[in-house]
C-alpha cells in the first residue's frame, strides 16, 4: 500500500511534502530548484541545436527570446499579461495533483468560463459597471468550476479516467463555444470573426495604475497565493494531500474523499474559468474563437514544471508568459513559425518529466542532507 | 437530379462512406494503442504521433512524389516518437501519462514548425479502389471509393486478435501488460518488452495520421486532427483492449463523425459544431457508461496505470 501511495503521489509530480528535519527541508528545495533549472537549461539546448539546424543562429535566437520576454518596459508588461491567466489555467492542473489526479481539461474550462461571464455581462447591460464585473467574476468561476467538476465526478462516482475526459471535454467546451458564437450568441456586426456582443468598454477591467499590465495578474496571484495557503495551511488541504498519498488510509480515517475530489476539482475549474473572465474582461470585450489560444495547454507545463506547488507557479508562469511573448519577436526577426513557441515548450516538458528520474540521486545534494 | 431521387437518404448514406473514411485514423492509432497498453504502458501522446505522421507523410509526398513514401515516412516519424515515449517512460519515478502529455505537445508543436512550408503546396494523393462501378448513384459511388489503408487496417484487426491470442509475441506483450514481474521472472526485459510495443503502436497511429493528409480531408493544415488522437486512445479503453472491438468501435466513431458533414450536405446547418462534437459527446457517453469505480474492467492489463 505504501509504494502505491507514493506511486500516486509521484504519478501527479507533487512533491513530497512531508520532510523529517530542516537540514533536508533545505537539501530537498535546493533539489526543486536545481533540477528543473537544469532541465530547462537542458531544453534551451536542445532547441538551440534545433534552430541551428533550421539554418539560424542559436545565439540570435537565445539574444532575441531574453529581448522579446524581459528585455524591455513594453516585453515585461507583455510578459506578465500572459503570465495572468498562465498562473490561473496551472492551478486548474496543480490543484487535482493533490489528490493524485491527472486534470488537462482547464482550457475547456476557460471557454466555458469566458462564455458565462460574457453571457452574465450582456445580461446585466446597464447596470454599475462594478456589478457586472462582480457577476462576470461569479459566473467565469461557476462556469469552469463545474467544467471540471464534471470530470471529478466522473471519476468519483463512474471510474472514468479523469486525464482522458477532461481532454474530451476540451473539443466539446470548444464545440459549444464555437456553435453559441456563430448561432443563438452571434453579433450580427461581426462578419468575417463571429463573435458575441461586446461586454461594453466600461464593464472592462483597466489596468494596474502605471503600467499596461491589467488587472488579471493581481486575480491570478492572488489565487496562487489562496491556493498555496488552502494546501499547505489548512485542515482541508491536508485532508486532500492525505487522500492523495493513500486513499484507503484517507477513508479509514473518515475523509470523505468523494467530496474532497469534487471540492477540488471545483476550486480548480473556477480559476481556469476566472482566467477565461480576464480573457475576456481585460483583453479580447467579447467572446470568440480567439480565446482558444492554448493557455490551458501551457497551464499544464507550468504546473509540471513547478511540480505542482502553487507559489512556484507565479515565477514559472512568468517564465513561460515571456518565453510566449518573444514568439511574435522570434517570427519578425528571425523568420522562425510561430510554432517554434509550442516546440520549446514541448521539448522544456519532455526534458522536465525526464528529469523526474533524478531526484534524491545527486551526490553532492545527499552529503548536504 | 440524382440528389433529389435519393432524397433522405443521402444521409444514411454519407455516414456510411463517411465511417468507413473517418474511421480509419482512429482505426489505426486505436490498433497501435491497443498493442501499447496491452504491455502495460499507456501512450497518451498519440494525439501528437497522428499531427506529426499526417505532417511528415504530405512532406515526403509532395518531395518524392509517391504517396507510399508518405505512409512509410510517417509510420517512421510514429516510430521515433514511440521510442523517445517509451524512452523517457523506462527512467525511473517518470510517469507515462504526464509523458503523453508533454509528447502530445511536442508533437503538435513540431509538425506545425515543420509543416509550415507545407500548407501551400499540393502533394501526390493515396489512391482508392473504386468498388461502387456497378451503381449508377453519384453518392453511393463516392461513400464505396475505398482506401487501401482502411483495408490494410480491416485486415491488421483479426491479425492482431490472432496474435495476442495464439503467438508468443503476443503472449510476451501479454505478460508483460499483466504481471511484470512474471514477465521479469521469464527472463525477459520489461523495458525492451514496452518498447517495442510502443515503437508499433507509434508507426500504426503514424499511418493513421498519413491518411488524414493523404486521403481524407487530403491536405495538410494545422487544424487538420482536433482531438482524433485521444478519442482513438479512449476508444481502447471502451474497446476492452480487443482488437476485434476496435474495429467495430472505430466505424461507430467514423459514422458519428461524418454525421456533421452529412447533415450539412443536405442543406441542415443549425447545430454544425455540436454535431462535429459528436464523436466527444460518444466517447465520454460510452466511458461514462461502461466504466465502473467498483471494479476494474474486464479486459484491463493489470500493469495499466489508467485503471488503477
Amino acid at each position: 500500500m505504501t509504494t502505491e501511495a507514493a506511486e500516486s503521489v509521484e504519478a501527479a509530480g507533487v512533491a513530497p511534502a512531508a520532510d523529517p528535519g530542516f537540514l533536508q527541508r533545505t537539501g530537498a528545495s535546493i533539489e526543486y530548484i536545481l533540477i528543473p533549472g537544469a532541465a530547462l537549461v537542458g531544453a534551451l539546448a536542445v532547441f538551440g541545436g534545433f534552430v541551428a539546424l533550421y539554418g539560424k543562429n542559436p545565439l540570435d535566437l537565445y539574444f532575441y527570446m531574453y529581448y522579446g520576454a524581459f528585455g524591455t518596459a513594453f516585453s515585461w508588461q507583455n510578459t506578465l499579461t500572459r503570465a495572468a491567466p498562465l498562473i490561473l489555467t496551472a492551478l486548474c492542473t496543480a490543484l487535482p495533483a493533490q489528490l493524485g489526479m491527472v486534470i488537462i481539461g482547464g482550457e475547456g474550462a476557460l471557454l466555458i468560463g469566458a462564455l458565462s461571464a460574457t453571457s452574465a455581462a450582456l445580461a446585466l447591460q446597464g447596470a454599475a459597471p462594478i456589478v457586472v464585473q462582480t457577476a462576470m467574476v461569479i459566473a467565469g468561476m461557476i462556469g469552469g468550476g463545474l467544467w471540471i467538476t464534471l470530470s471529478g465526478g466522473l471519476r468519483q462516482y463512474r471510474g472514468v479516467n479523469e486525464t482522458i475526459s477532461s481532454l474530451l471535454l476540451v473539443y466539446i467546451a470548444l464545440a459549444i463555444l464555437n456553435h453559441l458564437v456563430e448561432g443563438p450568441m452571434r453579433d450580427p456586426a461581426s462578419l468575417n470573426k463571429p463573435s458575441t456582443r461586446e461586454i461594453g468598454a466600461a464593464n472592462m477591467i483597466g489596468s494596474i495604475p502605471g503600467t499596461d499590465v491589467h488587472w488579471g495578474l493581481v486575480f491570478g496571484l492572488v489565487a496562487a497565493v489562496a491556493a498555496y495557503v488552502l494546501i499547505y495551511h489548512t485542515t482541508f488541504g491536508f485532508a486532500a494531500r492525505v487522500a492523495g498519498g493513500n486513499i484507503r488510509a484517507a477513508k479509514i480515517v473518515g475523509l470523505s474523499v468523494g467530496k474532497l475530489i469534487l471540492t477540488v476539482c471545483f476550486l480548480a475549474g473556477s480559476c481556469a474559468g476566472l482566467a477565461g473572465m480576464i480573457e475576456v474582461a481585460a483583453v479580447q470585450g467579447r467572446t470568440n474563437a480567439n480565446l482558444a489560444a492554448g493557455y490551458g495547454f501551457t497551464g499544464i507545463l507550468v504546473a509540471f514544471l513547478a511540480r505542482q506547488n502553487p507559489l512556484a507557479i507565479i515565477p514559472v508562469a512568468i517564465l513561460l508568459g515571456g518565453i510566449s511573448a518573444s514568439g511574435g519577436l522570434l517570427q519578425r526577426r528571425l523568420g522562425l513559425p510561430d510554432a517554434s513557441v509550442l516546440v520549446l515548450q514541448g521539448i522544456i516538458f519532455v526534458f522536465v518529466l525526464a528529469s523526474d528520474a533524478l531526484y534524491g540521486r545527486i551526490g553532492f545534494l545527499k552529503g548536504k542532507s | 437530379m440524382a440528389d433529389a431521387s435519393l432524397g433522405l437518404w443521402t444521409v444514411p448514406l454519407a455516414v456510411f462512406g463517411g465511417a468507413i473514411r473517418v474511421s480509419t485514423p482512429f482505426l489505426f492509432v486505436s490498433l497501435g494503442e491497443c498493442i501499447t497498453e496491452r504491455s502495460g504502458r499507456i501512450n497518451l501522446g498519440l494525439e501528437g504521433t497522428l499531427v506529426m505522421g499526417a505532417m511528415s507523410a504530405y512532406g515526403i509526398s509532395y518531395l518524392s512524389g509517391s504517396p507510399w513514401l508518405g505512409v512509410l515516412a510517417a509510420g517512421i516519424t510514429g516510430a521515433l516518437f514511440g521510442a523517445l515515449h517509451a524512452g523517457i517512460c523506462s527512467l525511473p519515478r517518470v510517469n507515462d501519462i504526464a509523458v503523453g502529455i508533454a509528447l502530445m505537445l511536442l508533437g503538435t508543436g513540431l509538425a506545425f514548425f515543420l509543416g509550415k512550408p507545407l500548407i501551400e503546396p499540393t502533394a501526390a494523393r493515396l489512391p482508392a479502389i473504386d468498388f461502387g462501378w456497378w451503381s449508377d448513384v453519384p453518392q453511393l459511388r463516392a461513400a464505396l471509393r475505398i482506401n487501401v489503408l482502411f483495408l490494410i487496417g480491416v485486415a491488421i484487426a483479426p491479425l492482431l486478435y490472432w496474435a495476442f491470442k495464439a503467438t508468443r509475441w503476443g503472449l510476451l506483450i501479454r505478460t508483460a501488460g499483466e504481471s511484470a514481474d512474471a514477465a521479469r521472472a521469464m527472463g525477459h526485459s520489461v523495458l525492451l518488452i514496452r518498447l517495442r510495443a510502443t515503437m508499433v503502436g507509434g508507426f500504426l497511429a503514424g499511418i493513421g495520421g498519413s491518411f488524414l493528409s493523404l486521403f481524407y480531408p487530403g491536405s495538410w493544415n494545422e487544424g487538420l486532427s482536433s482531438g482524433q488522437g485521444i478519442t482513438a486512445v479512449a476508444l481502447v479503453i471502451f474497446a476492452r483492449w480487443d482488437p476485434m472491438l476496435c474495429l467495430w468501435a472505430s466505424l461507430a466513431f467514423g459514422g458519428a463523425a461524418a454525421l456533421g458533414p452529412a447533415l450539412q450536405s443536405v442543406g441542415i446547418t443549425s447545430g454544425y459544431h455540436l454535431f462535429n462534437a459528436a464523436p466527444y459527446i460518444l466517447t465520454l457517453a460510452i466511458m461514462i457508461i461502461t466504466c465502473s469505480p467498483k471494479r476494474t474492467l474486464t479486459g484491463a492489463p493489470a500493469e495499466l496505470s489508467i485503471t488503477r
